[in-house]
């Protein structure tokens, strides 16, 4: 038995001592092999009385167990070990960049079409289009311009040489307004539309370019008057700017197409170089801004589209899209939406996610 | 239209201060553009009295002066203007006052040496006029330390927008009318001079157009004295931004300016026989006070005499006949004139002028006679002369427009409650005639007042629209409904779809060059083409989207951008047969420069390729809902398309032989050359009009499906074809072997040369089969196995070994 433990305590000393998997091995052969120390040890059970051996057999499993932990234990930390090393060796700098995804871009304008769409719907507004070529008809005599009108100078309008089927000139849309009467033929009264769209006019400066974006509003009904005009500006550019404090003021203008017709300018304030919308235009530090035009829809407009205007009536307006777009997201160059600069697209435009969504909040915040 | 307050004065009697009458111009309509106040830009000049000039120590040209201001010691100012002198009176600017023609702020300063506190100031320096010979000499009597904007008697100007409907307001009279209606003064009577008339007009007047000049009055004064006009009418014509010409222009261009009435004064020794308002002759000519000569038609309403026209009537008098200095007798016309055929003939002649602008939106028709008394009376009173009775050919419109109104419409379109005795007074003091039965009777100024609808708009901006409270419109019961159309629908997700895929989405403009949109237009497609574009670059209708990024991607090339992906959703338009606009809802892609750019881990940049293009198209017409898996590839982009897209390297995506619903590829080296672009670049184009709309009702219920229970089976095949048979025609042909198992056929290896046949290639393609019922045995995949063989031999493929 002295036999044994000294053995075993060589076997232990030499397995702690191992630093190769080999050398451990070799310690395992040496002692659990088939010709291992334990091994044959196990064998002169055989030879012993059942007394004896149900004293030795015991003593011999246990060495053999101790020894058989001792190796595995040894085993699992010489492995470790060298996956360390090998990791280790593995090691790179993860400070160099990563492969670059393109990042798309919406355009602000689309963007802003997108959350006028979602604010309206909301409002029970369908989004109506027309085209962008249009007849004269459409564009001027049935909005009440006819050709004598001195208010159709004041339209830069870019014509094309070719005559209209039904008489007059084929142009480029100067306004949405062609949509209003078109939708109103389609459809007739009651009616709840915007339409957003390209507008085409002949000036080009700083502030102005040949194309640009409007929004167009009707709502024809049998009770609609200018408070509900006020309102629906009112509650549309609230929820567009996401501000309560927004002040809206309405001015006696003149638009052919409305009668009476109303100038909509909005309070704001300016906070270092840009415009913030917000509290009243009159009260210190303010100033008002001019957002586009409205009134309630002229008879004969209503008379050329069809709609009996003893029985209908109603309003519309007409927004700039790319102004209300530059005054919500601070761009100030109008030059530049048309430029298709990928700096620029990249900086100012939305990420395909930013879906507008009421419950979100219409708006896509910095 | 400009005016000082002074002059609003002259026909308004008021208290307001500024403010409150800039916020009631507002308030009723009259836009206020803008506001001078010369008690803000004179601020800190003063009427000074130079006590004594002597001689700069250091230098010949400067003069030191010392200047009484009315308070405390002397200033010593320093001068460089030969006409300073002691005992003169002139304006002083102190420290701190800015100069108005350069924005300088004054400030105490040593010139040469010698402390100078302020500036004595020339006129130009302060923008009363051009000189700058010297500084400003006043009058004896000036007194010594005032303001000099209140020496001046300088009033604030404002500036507003007249809206073309509002002819009456072209006269600062109308805009006093204007303001009184709206509370915020009295408006008083027109001063009429009074003068004596006698004796018939000498002239024979006479209207052979009652069509285009329904009136034409005249009157003749002779033995007047032309010459400059006084202070107070200059003032008044500067304050309009007019510049003094002589007494008798002056007085005429201020009749118009006050009182809204263009008037004409000919002079009487350059007229010869009777002055006849008629049409013009083709091809007449006339030397207008412009000093052009216009060619004039049968259209136009001219004023002649026996010789020659001398005036385009109602928009500008004749060069020849004109008053001069020495003019002694004079013929004053005053007339009315179609307002129509005055704007015809202006656009006709692209002439405009102040005249023209009034008689095109409408004179008042009862302002004749008057006008013309107010004229003679202050040419009589002012140049002196003797007047001729009134001579009057025809009569102007002299029917009042009649409106029956009921106050209840106030309310009904206006949504502001106003009295009803509130709204006489209103319409009443506008000159509305209102009787009993609520028959209004409109002035005959008022062209602009067609019906109800136009009184409710005089009541309510005269009483505020600022009263008027915002009501909600009706809701429907619940959620909102969606209300997008599918086609709205389908741009909104293509849009979102290609930004998510990495490309910018830019906005550029529809029209083209010429040359560039008809690199880009179909065979036989007519493509628009402005009249009057902006510039030859801005002129065709984009025929499709692709010239507008290619010109954005060329100008980022040029600023030295690496990459665009570019992307735009617009509108290609054609001439449709009716005449009208066919315009197809399309979006372009261009993919130019690098796709990536060198790295530490993939080594050299590397361009874009037709694949790129390929992926985009079919991503997006799936985001469209087009039917990825029935879309064929056809190459090449299609006959006759000629250099827009490499013809190897291109090809279209469609449902049936026929429905092309987009192109994509490398573009044409000589596409690359026209846009002076460097290539490759690739593009793509969805033609959104031609993608099958999904039907209406469409339920949200997917089909049914649960994933197979049995595990698919992958097996390979390397098939020897001939270089034309297409990877599609490969695949397609495998899975026509079997359509219930073969789930899937996909190229996985193209390989040619060495080893290859000459004009053969090989390709690998590893089919996924999906057991159905129960898992395949061997005897199955082995009939599968040759059956793909099979269906690949008819195109001529042979296994490879």
């Amino acid at each position: 038995m002295t036999d044994l433990t000294s053995q075993k305590q060589t076997a232990l000393d030499a397995i702690a001592k191992a630093d190769t998997l080999d050398a451990l091995e070799a310690v395992r052969l040496d002692a659990l092999g088939k010709k291992g120390w334990v091994s044959l040890a196990l064998k002169t059970l055989g030879g012993m009385s059942p007394e004896e051996r149900s004293e030795a057999a015991p003593a011999i499993q246990a060495v053999r167990a101790e020894i058989a932990d001792a190796l595995d234990a040894k085993k699992g930390e010489l492995e470790s070990a060298a996956l360390e090393a090998q990791l280790a060796a593995e090691t790179i700098d993860l400070t160099l960049p990563a492969p670059e995804s393109a990042k798309g871009s919406v355009h602000p304008v689309s963007q802003v079409m997108d959350e006028l769409a979602e604010i309206f719907a909301d409002l029970g507004f369908a989004v109506a289009t027309g085209p962008e070529i249009e007849d004269d008809w459409h564009n001027f005599t049935a909005l009440n311009m006819d050709e004598s009108h001195p208010a159709r100078a004041m339209h830069d309008t870019f014509y094309f040489p070719d005559a209209a089927p039904d008489g007059g000139q084929m142009l480029l849309r100067t306004h949405t307004s062609p949509v209003q009467i078109r939708s109103l033929k389609d459809q007739g009264a009651p009616i709840r539309i915007i339409a957003p769209g390209r507008v085409y006019r002949s000036d080009s400066d700083a502030t102005h370019t040949p194309m640009f974006h409007q929004v167009e509003g009707l709502v024809i009904d049998k009770d609609i008057h200018l408070g509900h005009l006020k309102w629906t500006l009112e509650t549309f550019f609230k929820a567009f700017f996401e501000r309560e404090d927004i002040t809206l003021r309405l001015r006696p203008s003149y638009f052919p197409f409305t009668e009476p017709s109303v100038e909509v300018d909005v309070g704001y304030s300016n906070e270092g170089d840009r415009r913030v919308v917000g509290g009243n235009g009159d009260d210190e530090g303010h100033d008002w801004m001019e957002l586009g035009g409205s009134g309630m829809v002229n008879r004969r407009v209503l008379e050329f589209a069809g709609v009996d205007p003893d029985e209908y009536q109603g309003f519309a307006f007409g927004l700039g899209i790319d102004r209300i777009a530059m005054l919500k997201y601070g761009m100030n160059d109008l030059r530049a939406f048309f430029d298709g600069d990928p700096r620029w697209l990249s900086h100012y435009g939305f990420a395909a996610v930013d879906q507008p969504a009421l419950s979100a909040g219409v708006g896509a915040r910095a | 239209m400009k005016f000082s307050t002074t002059w609003l004065k002259d026909h308004l009697d008021t208290g307001a201060s500024l403010s409150e009458i800039t916020d009631a111009l507002n308030a009723i309509g009259l836009e206020v553009e803008g506001v001078e106040d010369p008690s803000e830009t004179l601020k800190g000049f003063k009427v000074a009295h130079v006590l004594s000039a002597e001689k700069h120590p250091d230098a010949d040209k400067l003069q030191v002066l010392k200047v009484d201001t009315g308070e405390g010691d002397p200033l010593q100012v320093v001068c460089g203007a030969p006409n300073a002198r002691a005992g003169m009176k002139g304006v002083l600017g102190l420290p701190g006052a800015v100069v108005p023609s350069n924005g300088m702020e004054l400030r105490k300063a040593a010139i040469r040496g010698v402390e100078s506190t302020g500036m004595m100031c020339s006129a130009r320096e302060l923008e009363l006029g051009e000189d700058h010979d010297g500084i400003i000499e006043l009058p004896d009597d000036a007194s010594v330390g005032h303001s000099f904007a209140d020496y001046q008697g300088s009033s604030p100007i404002i500036d507003v927008a007249i809206t073309p409907n509002r002819p009456d307001c072209m006269g600062v009279y109308g805009i006093a009318r204007d303001l009184a209606a709206a509370g915020l003064g009295t408006l008083k009577p027109i001063a009429f001079p009074k003068f004596d008339a006698s004796g018939e007009c000498p002239v024979e007047i006479r209207t052979d157009d009652p069509e285009g000049c329904p009136a034409f009055y005249g009157r003749v004064i002779k033995g007047v004295k032309n010459g400059p006009s006084p202070d107070w009418l200059q003032q008044r014509l500067k304050s309009a931004g007019q510049r003094p010409i002589s007494l008798l222009v002056d007085l005429t261009n201020y009749l118009m300016l006050a009182f809204g009435r263009p008037a004409h004064v000919y002079d009487l020794a350059k007229l010869s026989g009777a002055v006849v308002a008629r049409r013009a002759t083709a091809g007449e000519q006339v030397l207008a006070l412009n000093e052009k000569t216009y060619t004039l038609d049968e259209s136009m309403v001219v004023i002649a005499d026996d010789n020659e026209v001398h005036d385009i009537a109602g928009i500008m008098g004749g060069e020849n006949s004109g008053v001069q200095d020495d003019t002694s007798d004079v013929l004053l016309e005053i007339a009315y004139f179609d307002p129509a055929r005055i704007g015809v003939t202006g656009r006709r002649l692209g002439l405009a002028s102040d005249a023209r602008t009034r008689f095109e939106r409408g004179v008042d028709p009862a302002f004749l006679e008057e006008g013309l008394d107010l004229l003679t009376g202050l040419i009589v009173e002012l140049a002196g002369g003797e007047a001729s009775d009134i001579v009057r050919a025809g009569s102007p419109p002299s029917e009042a427009k009649v409106v029956a109104f009921d106050t209840a419409l106030t309310a009904k379109l206006g949504g502001v409650d106003v009295p009803a005795d509130e709204q006489k007074r209103i319409l009443e003091s506008l000159d509305f005639e209102v009787g009993g039965d609520w028959q209004v009777n409109c002035p005959l100024r008022r062209h602009d007042i067609e019906g109800p609808a136009d009184l409710v708009e005089e009541v309510v901006r005269i009483h505020g629209l600022d009263k008027v409270e915002g009501v909600a419109l009706p809701r429907m019961e619940g959620v909102a409904r969606p209300t997008a159309t599918q086609a709205q629908i389908t741009e909104r997700r293509v849009r979102r779809a290609a930004a998510a895929s990495g490309l910018n989405e830019a906005v550029t403009w529809c029209f083209l060059p010429e040359a560039e949109a008809q690199h880009f237009a179909p065979e036989g497609a007519e493509l628009w083409s402005l009249a009057n574009p902006i510039s030859e670059d801005m002129k065709v209708m984009q025929p499709s989207l692709l010239p507008g990024l290619l010109i954005a991607a060329k100008r980022n090339a040029d600023r030295g951008g690496q990459t665009s992906r570019l992307f735009e959703l617009g509108r290609r338009y054609f001439k449709g047969a009716d005449g009208l606009s066919d315009e197809r809802a399309t979006l372009g892609v261009v993919l130019s420069g690098e796709k990536t750019q060198r790295g530490w881990a993939s080594g050299k940049a590397a361009h874009f390729d037709a694949f790129d293009a390929k992926a985009i198209a079919l991503d997006l017409l799936e985001a469209a809902g087009a039917p990825a898996a029935k879309l064929m590839v056809m190459q090449p982009v299609a006959e006759g398309t000629g250099t827009q897209y490499h013809p190897g390297q291109s090809a279209t995506l469609r449902l049936g032989p026929k429905k092309v619903l987009a192109r994509f590829g490398m573009l044409h080296p000589a596409t690359l050359k026209a846009f002076d672009l460097d290539g490759p670049v690739a593009a793509a184009e969805i033609f959104l009009d031609q993608v099958p709309q999904k039907k209406a009702n469409v339920g949200f219920a997917r089909a049914p499906f649960t994933p197979p229970a049995l595990q698919s089976v992958r097996r390979d095949f390397a098939f020897l074809v001939g270089n034309e048979i297409t990877a599609d025609d490969l695949t397609r042909a495998v899975r026509s072997a079997d359509k219930t198992s073969i789930v899937s056929a996909k190229v996985f290896d193209v390989f040619a040369g060495e080893g290859v046949p000459e004009g053969k290639k090989s390709v690998a393609i590893e089919v996924t089969l999906q057991p159905q019922e129960k898992s395949f045995k061997d005897k199955d995949l082995k009939a599968i196995s040759d059956a793909i063989i099979a269906a690949a031999a008819k195109l001529g493929a042979e296994l490879r070994g």
